[in-house]
């Protein structure tokens, strides 16, 4: 069954939205986020389980946009403090958070189209001496890492089925090996927690399944991940553990079975209230 | 076509091409290569980095006394502060504020630079005239004597500056081109393109930008300092904003985004425009142009039609240049 | 191909029909040394001499010629052509108690480019407090500041407006913008002193705006009309194709930056490189209202300017081209989706941006002088009032305008007069750092 090694991790947990977790990666506390005058994010508590697939999901303008932003460094929280691998991450500038092992992809693919496949990956590598901008002058300083980081890129490209595209610009490449391109080049850095934005957005069916296939396979080499996602049948398939908000709020969160029953997660959607669980295999709420 | 010297037009040409002031455009240019070919900052203030190398280096010479080396740094320093002046501020915002914010940098230097009430430092509008007397001291040519190639020559004193300028041209190519093969310019150019998706990955993108600023800024600075060697003055009128926009022009007829294309746009770019004011200047003397429409001094004005009528048509019709490739182009015409 | 190779060469043949007979009938100027003297008096306020002697010698140490400054302060002379200069002021001819600050520089040593008329300074003393500094503030001195700063900003807002909307509705910044200030200050000088006869030759016996130069009121009317034909011919024959093309934001700027140039030079071609004044309205004794001095001309071009701008103001708001303006400045795929047609609006924008820049540049050409790169200097503090105001809002436009132009009179209270212009340009910076989406503006969000 999908989402079973997932799961384990977190048998003894109540579906209860803001519930504590047993490990978690990431942690946040009051965080709140207004804009003129909309109050847009109002987070009480979130913990992230490390090691599984965490969606996170809600109708239109329940605030997933501003509060994933909001925890990958890309805007400031009015108030709220955020933990992350234990330690306090407020303020904290995307880069730094990459830097700790938090790294993001984006919805509108940001491949750079003028760099070659491979030199997309190497610029994923982490804590690299060529870069520093005295050394770079002096390339022994750096050629062997820079072979290091060259191998580890061949072997995702290889492991991504991109490696025929190496040295091509990756501005010739289709919209969905970009795609595969911008999840492969977020592992160079060998992150803890991979932060997924809509990662199904705009790809053709007949690479969903693949593109699914990798985000499992994060998992399996323990790697946290957190996706936002409208596709619910993508939801089903390959998440552990689903958060739900709506207006702002975490409103549900558990495994995916038990939301579905949620009436308060049917009511969101919907706007009114049902008497019978609604069949949630159809596509609900988004693009 | 009435008696056209030709053969002086062509010597003159030559003449210019290769030497001081084409060696000072093209320095000039390679720093804007690194700010915007690579890094993709909208400088129009380079003109203010070139007074504050050359204005740099003069003061320490002229007013403090200090030694060559040491004037020399004081010019790159000038430099440096200049660009974190206005790093600082913009480089966290968007690119236009970056071009605003230059342009009127720059003009703030020069008009401090023109003002009475520096004058003690910066003698105000007449500039620096006495500080080249340590320099020449250093000039192994001959200052009476012309040193050159068949027709094109070129006095010892000036020389000397020109050898300097190409030298220094040369240098700056080659760490330009050390700089971009090496993942800190990877890291340079994904900021141009996406200066999000960079972050994401990890890289303080602010940090490397303005890394890029002051590099570029450093190279405007020697622009600065080898024309004031050459031309043993430095005046703050010369630092006008048209001045930044000449070395745009010869950036992108060269090429944006080669590390060699500055040169080659620089020598191109005075080749071009001292034939057409010789060429022009000729036709006015003998008669050929009326002088009711255009007399000899305004010969000197076409250059800048020239320059804006170019400037427009290349970002429209050939926006990577001469030398560029339009897939790698910084700039983000189709 | 062709097609767009016709457009630039209409455009440039255009530009070359209407200059060359201009520039025949304007006089052609070739090198001249200037100097403007000025003296602060006890409120700090820089006051032209006149009468103050001037003799202009060559390097040969032949005299050039003499003259006088006139009511204005100002000293030209025209040398035979370029060269170094000595200017020689004779301290005899100066008021009373007044000196030049530093006699070494006297004579001034000028170096004169081919066909530049070239300044400058002789730094003179009253041989008392110059009044500068803050212990020296009145209230007086500081309302006379302010009501010239408004005045100024008055002039700027004008000019910002448009510069504003055209990069609120197409994302452009627009470097030529200084340029249309320049182009209505010209066609206003142009029909201040030739009328149409000026280019149509054959119109010279016809009664005025044809044969001859008309009053200035008229010539400012008519240049805000051509100023609002230029704008319109840039959108229609450059910018709207470029956007079609789909050219990117930098290289329009790029190319808005070497039309500044060609522009700007042919102005300086066609006009000469020495400032002048218009035919009326030049000299005027000021009147004293409450504890201010105001010339009736600066009252008049104040009250016009607020006048024109609440005009403008009421259009943005009440009718539907200045609504739409709005709405398309604000968010451009939302007005197109509801059925604006945006292309319109936009020529609209350049048409009104630049009538207003070409009104803005007259009303600040009247009230001090007429040069050739009037509009590049004021350029800088335009874009200082609408990165304060709010890149992309109008109405950010104009209060950042009022404050730019009342901030930078204010500074001559500490700031030398002659660096006036520098505080703008500090404001500018300031701003950036700490509210860069200026006063009226809205933030930016991340993708």
């Amino acid at each position: 069954m999908p989402g079973d090694t997932g799961t384990g991790l977190l048998g003894g947990v109540a579906a209860e939205p803001g519930v504590p977790k047993p490990d978690p990666i990431l942690t946040v506390d009051g965080m709140r986020k207004s804009f003129g005058g909309i109050l847009a994010v109002d987070v009480h508590h979130l913990a992230v389980q490390r090691g599984i697939i965490t969606a996170l999901i809600g109708p239109n303008g329940a605030g997933k946009t501003t509060f994933f932003n909001l925890l990958t460094g890309f805007d400031d929280e009015d108030k709220g403090t955020t933990t992350f691998n234990g330690d306090n991450i407020d303020g904290k500038s995307p880069h730094a958070l990459a830097r700790r092992g938090m790294v993001r992809t984006f919805q509108l693919t940001k491949s750079l189209t003028k760099l070659s496949v491979i030199d997309n990956m190497k610029l994923g590598a982490r804590g690299q001496r060529g870069e520093s901008l005295w050394r770079s002058l002096l390339a022994p300083l750096w050629n062997d890492q820079e072979r290091q980081i060259e191998e580890q890129a061949d072997d995702l490209l290889a492991r991504f089925k991109l490696d025929h595209m190496r040295q091509e610009y990756a501005g010739t490449l289709s919209g969905g090996q970009r795609k595969l391109l911008e999840m492969a080049r977020a592992l160079m850095s060998r992150p803890d927690l991979i932060m997924l934005d809509e990662p199904m957005a705009g790809v053709n069916p007949a690479l969903t399944q693949s593109l699914l296939e990798h985000v499992k396979d994060l998992r399996d080499h323990g790697i946290s991940v957190v996706f936002v996602e409208h596709d619910m049948d993508v939801v089903r398939d390959i998440s552990d553990w689903v958060v739900v908000m709506a207006e702002g709020a975490v409103i549900a969160e558990g495994p995916h079975d038990s939301i579905t029953a949620n009436a308060s997660v049917i009511d969101a959607y919907l706007g009114t209230h049902h008497d019978a669980p609604l069949d949630f295999d159809t596509k609900l709420g988004g693009s | 076509m009435g008696e056209v010297d030709w053969g002086f037009i062509v010597e003159q040409t030559f003449i210019q091409a290769l030497g001081l002031n084409a060696a000072v455009y093209a320095i000039a240019a390679i720093g804007l290569n690194m700010h915007f070919g690579y890094a993709g900052l909208l400088n129009f203030g380079q003109a203010g980095f070139v007074a504050m190398g050359a204005y740099g280096m003069g003061i320490a010479v002229n007013q403090w006394g200090l030694p060559v080396w040491v004037a020399v740094l004081m010019g790159m320093l000038f430099a440096v502060v200049f660009a974190l002046l206005l790093g600082i501020p913009t480089l966290r915002l968007r690119a236009d504020y970056l071009a605003i914010v230059t342009i009127a940098a720059a003009e703030i230097v020069r008009l401090v630079a023109r003002s009475t009430s520096l004058r003690d430092i910066t003698r105000g509008a007449e500039g620096l005239n006495e500080f080249i007397g340590p320099f020449r001291e250093f000039n192994p040519f001959d200052p009476s004597a012309t040193y050159g190639i068949g027709f094109v020559q070129y006095r010892g004193n000036a020389f000397f500056a020109i050898i300097i300028g190409w030298t220094l041209a040369a240098l700056f190519v080659l760490i330009t081109w050390l700089l971009i093969r090496s993942p800190w310019g990877r890291v340079v150019k994904a900021i141009r393109e996406d200066e999000n998706a960079a972050r994401a990955l990890g890289k303080n993108a602010y940090r490397f930008k303005m890394q890029a600023l002051i590099i570029g800024g450093v190279m405007g600075g020697f622009a600065g300092m080898v024309d004031a060697v050459g031309k043993a003055t430095v005046q703050p009128d010369f630092f006008q904003a048209s001045l930044t926009f000449f070395f745009w022009l010869v950036l992108i007829l060269g090429g944006v985004g080669r590390v060699w294309a500055p040169i080659v746009g620089s020598m191109m770019y005075w080749g071009l425009i001292t034939f057409v004011q010789n060429t022009g200047r000729q036709l006015v003397d003998n008669g050929v142009i009326q002088t009711t429409i255009m007399d000899v001094n305004q010969i000197d004005q076409i250059r800048y039609w020239v320059v804006g009528g170019a400037l427009a048509l290349l970002m429209v019709y050939r926006p990577q240049g001469i030398f560029g490739s339009r897939e790698e182009m910084a700039l983000d015409a189709r | 191909m062709p097609g767009r190779a016709r457009i630039v060469m209409l455009f440039i043949t255009s530009i070359l029909f209407l200059v060359i007979p201009i520039a025949g009938a304007l006089a052609q100027e070739s090198e001249s040394v200037t100097t403007t003297i000025t003296v602060a008096d006890e409120t700090g306020e820089r006051v032209p001499l006149e009468g103050v002697s001037i003799t202009v010698t060559d390097s040969a140490g032949a005299e050039v010629g003499t003259g006088t400054t006139d009511a204005t302060g100002v000293f030209m002379l025209p040398v035979p052509g370029a060269g170094t200069y000595t200017m020689l002021l004779d301290e005899a001819t100066l008021p009373e108690g007044v000196v030049v600050a530093n006699p070494e520089r006297n004579p001034a040593t000028v170096i004169v480019e081919v066909g530049q008329t070239r300044a400058t300074i002789f730094a003179l003393s009253s041989g008392e407090d110059d009044g500068r500094g803050p212990a020296g503030v009145t209230v007086r001195q500081v309302s006379q500041l302010t009501v010239e700063g408004i005045k100024f900003g008055l002039f700027i807002a004008m000019a910002a407006i448009g510069l504003s909307l055209i990069f609120g509705t197409t994302g452009l910044v627009n470097f030529a913008h200084g340029e249309l200030i320049g182009w209505g200050m010209l066609m206003a000088y142009f029909f201040n002193f030739y009328g149409l006869a000026g280019v149509f030759g054959w119109m010279a016996g016809w009664p005025a705006p044809f044969g001859d130069g008309v009053n200035v009121i008229f010539a400012a009317l008519l240049a805000t009309i051509l100023g609002g034909a230029l704008g319109w011919l840039l959108d229609a024959a450059i910018f709207s194709k470029l956007r079609a093309r789909g050219v990117g934001l930098i290289s329009q700027m790029v190319v808005t930056i070497g039309l500044s140039l060609v522009l700007r030079y042919v102005f300086l071609f066609a006009f000469g490189g020495s400032p002048r004044f218009y035919q009326q309205y030049t000299a005027q004794t000021a009147i004293q209202i409450g504890i201010v001095d105001i010339t009736p001309k600066d009252l008049v071009l104040s009250v016009l300017s607020a006048l024109i701008l609440v005009g403008v103001g009421l259009f943005l708001v009440l009718t539907r081209w200045g609504k739409a303006m709005r709405a398309v400045s604000d968010n451009r795929d939302l007005a197109e989706s509801s059925g604006i047609d945006v292309q319109r609006v936009i020529r609209l924008v350049w048409v009104m941006g630049a009538a207003l820049a070409a009104l803005g540049g007259t009303f600040d050409a009247l009230a001090e002088q007429v040069r050739w790169d009037l509009g590049f200097r004021i350029l800088l503090l335009v874009f200082a009032g609408v990165v304060l105001g709010g890149l992309g809002t109008a109405f950010g436009a104009l209060v950042g305008s009022l404050i730019v132009g009342v901030g930078i009179q204010l500074s001559t209270i500490w700031l030398p007069t002659e660096l006036k212009n520098v505080g703008a340009l500090v404001v500018l910076i300031l701003v950036l750092i700490v509210r860069p989406q200026g006063l009226l503006g809205r933030k930016e969000r991340v993708g």
